[in-house]
């Protein structure tokens, strides 16, 4: 009798916990779900081929959003011209050289925090370093401050896909004779080139969205410029200055480059993985 | 242009082929020996850059605490330690204190972290163990997405649809039944606005949710599948598999998320400053407006004038970089020791 008693209780506990993660399951989709549809609802009408076309107008005004995206992706390519070479080379040290090192273990632990270190206070560093030098806000400083936020993520995932590089192929081509720096660029590089270039997409995914270091770097500028060295429109600060804003025709400017962003984003994200996917399938 | 025959030509220089004189052959080997010398070079040029680099990325943490420092200076000499205890903020009177954003910060990431720990420790389950195979890659792919969308798009999400609805159909159910309990009553009186500290506690529970389940998710496959194996083949139950094999084996990565999490929650900028509503008023009530470091700094800053102002922002950037710091390298520690002992059982 206490025999079944237990069973049962020790059944019923454990059908109480699977709901509840399956529970947990739904609760998180629903997150996802209600996000990608507000976004759908309020970003659809409002996008044209307007947006596309035309810059940011002053309030009561229509207008696009040419500009910040332009901006966007400037500052954007920009950053990461700049932080993806250096995080590759930096992942390499990490992976091919520095192994066992006390260097290369202390500069993983570092990066593991820049990785997760606050957006905000990238941007504040370079305010400090670079705005408050030059006197003014520019692009440069925007793109070094994204920069700053990708290389982490590249060094990363650099160092993951080097490691999985099997051993056999540096030696093979170490008997034939080539050079360290050849068997890294020839070798080494082109067998994790599909997970190298995930880490890129994915850190040029987070960068893209970015809003707060761009405040205090590349600011904003209602108007179109092409000028690196001046403030420069670009989607993030953009829709954060338009959705806090009174006025509805702003707003809904801000849905259409947010539907823009996270449609950007997502994607990115989803050709990453795929990429890996299919990487590692093959 | 090489004719066919001349390509197929094998290289091995045999008796055959016409000698060459010994003076070409000296120069040959001076060749290959400023080739090897070339190459030893470029090799040494390729590590140094390297680890030249990977040096500089340390100098950068290091110049980012001193520009830090140096940034807060005046602040730190015009309030000293009485600027942790100190609740003013008034720009006009440069009386400037880190009580309330502080407090905002730490109470805010900790709501979240108590609400986003369960949901996510149900969402790793989920994914490591009920999840049916087809499902399994989607699914996670699904929750790896909502890290993924930039947090300004949580912050309007979180404004415009979130905080209405919350208004309106939860926080008066809030301050009825809650708001009448002793002791945590006062906690949830006050206007039905929407925007507040509970509001961004729970926006930002939402943000970190993938973070922290992603890297549970990990840690809990990292389960030897023998262990497993063998409970089950004694009977356990599929809940006493997880809460008596998978969790104990995992404990200090499931801590390591938890801290990554609390890092996140900690630094997290625009989707908190679109809902807290940027009040420097420190009120017991979790429903009124307050302010976080982050937001006060993305707020603020550019606006900031004089010399103690921006001082004091900065000084409270400083404070929340020395925060996450912390909390990241005890992270980064508990993950680290998770994978040593990984690597000492395989």
């Amino acid at each position: 009798m206490s025999q079944d008693f237990l069973y049962l209780r020790r059944k019923l506990t454990n059908r109480i916990a699977l709901f509840t993660a399956m529970l947990a399951m739904v609760i998180g989709l629903g997150f996802l779900i209600a996000i990608l549809w507000t976004l759908l609802k309020n970003g659809m009408p409002a996008i044209s081929k307007r947006v596309f076309t035309e810059i940011t107008p002053p309030p009561g005004e229509s207008g696009g959003l040419l500009n910040a995206i332009f901006g966007s992706i400037v500052i954007t390519g920009l950053g990461t011209l700049i932080g993806t070479p250096i995080g590759i080379l930096i992942g390499t040290y990490l992976a091919e050289f520095g192994r066992g090192s006390w260097i290369a273990s202390t500069v993983r632990f570092i990066n593991g925090i820049l990785l997760s270190a606050p957006s905000v206070i990238i941007g504040f560093f370079v305010y400090a370093l670079v705005v408050a030098r030059m006197k003014h806000f520019s692009a440069y400083a925007g793109a070094c401050a994204l920069a700053i936020i990708l290389i982490p993520v590249v060094v990363n995932s650099t160092e993951n896909m080097l490691r999985l590089v099997p051993n056999s192929l540096r030696e093979a081509a170490a008997a034939l004779g080539a050079p360290q720096w050849k068997i890294t660029v020839m070798v080494t590089y082109r067998a994790a080139k599909a997970g190298i270039l995930t880490g890129v997409l994915l850190g040029v995914a987070r960068i893209g969205g970015e809003s707060a270091p761009l405040l205090f770097t590349a600011l904003n500028n209602q108007f179109w410029s092409t000028n690196l060295s001046s403030a420069m429109a670009n989607l993030p600060v953009t829709i954060f200055q338009f959705a806090m804003s009174p006025y509805e025709d702003w707003q809904s400017l801000a849905w259409a480059g947010a539907l823009l962003i996270t449609s950007g984003v997502l994607l990115l994200n989803i050709i990453a993985r795929t990429l890996l996917r299919r990487k590692a399938m093959g | 242009m090489l004719t066919d025959n001349e390509k197929w030509m094998p290289l091995i220089v045999t008796e055959d082929t016409p000698s060459q004189p010994l003076a070409v052959e000296a120069s040959n080997e001076d060749y290959l020996d400023r080739k090897l010398r070339n190459q030893r070079r470029m090799d040494a040029a390729f590590r140094g850059l390297t680890r030249l680099l990977a040096i500089g990325l340390l100098g950068l943490l290091l110049l980012m605490i001193m520009t830090l420092v140096a940034g807060s200076m005046p602040a730190i000499k015009a309030f000293g330690w009485k600027f942790f205890t100190s609740t003013d903020w008034d720009p006009v009177a440069e009386q400037f204190g880190a009580m309330v954003p502080l407090y905002g910060t730490l109470v805010t990431s900790f709501i979240a972290l108590a609400i986003a720990v369960p949901i996510s420790f149900g969402i790793a389950l989920f994914l490591t163990e009920l999840t049916p195979r087809f499902l399994k890659v989607p699914l996670g792919i699904a929750v790896e997405l909502l890290a993924a969308i930039p947090s300004i798009i949580y912050g309007m999400w979180g404004l415009f649809v979130f905080a209405p609805f919350f208004a309106k159909n939860i926080q008066p159910w809030m301050t009825q039944n809650l708001g009448e309990l002793p002791l945590i009553g006062v906690l949830f009186k006050g206007p039905s606005m929407g925007i507040g500290m509970l509001t961004a506690s729970l926006i930002l529970a939402v943000m970190v949710i993938p973070f922290i389940s992603a890297v549970m998710r990990d840690v809990f496959e990292l389960t030897p599948s023998l262990l497993k194996e063998s409970a089950y083949g004694l009977g356990a139950t599929t809940w006493e598999v997880i809460s008596k094999i998978v969790v104990p084996h995992s404990k200090v990565g499931v801590v390591g998320g938890v801290m990554l999490g609390l890092g996140r929650a900690l630094g997290e900028t625009m989707a908190v400053t679109f809902v807290i509503g940027n009040s420097h008023e420190l009120s017991a009530s979790l429903m009124m407006p307050g302010n976080t470091i982050s937001s006060a700094l993305a707020n603020e800053f550019t606006e900031a004038v004089g010399e103690i102002y921006p001082a004091a922002l900065i000084e409270l950037g400083l404070v929340l970089f020395l925060i996450t710091f912390v909390v990241l390298a005890f992270a980064k520690f508990f993950l680290l020791r998770m994978q040593k002992r990984e690597g000492a059982i395989t």
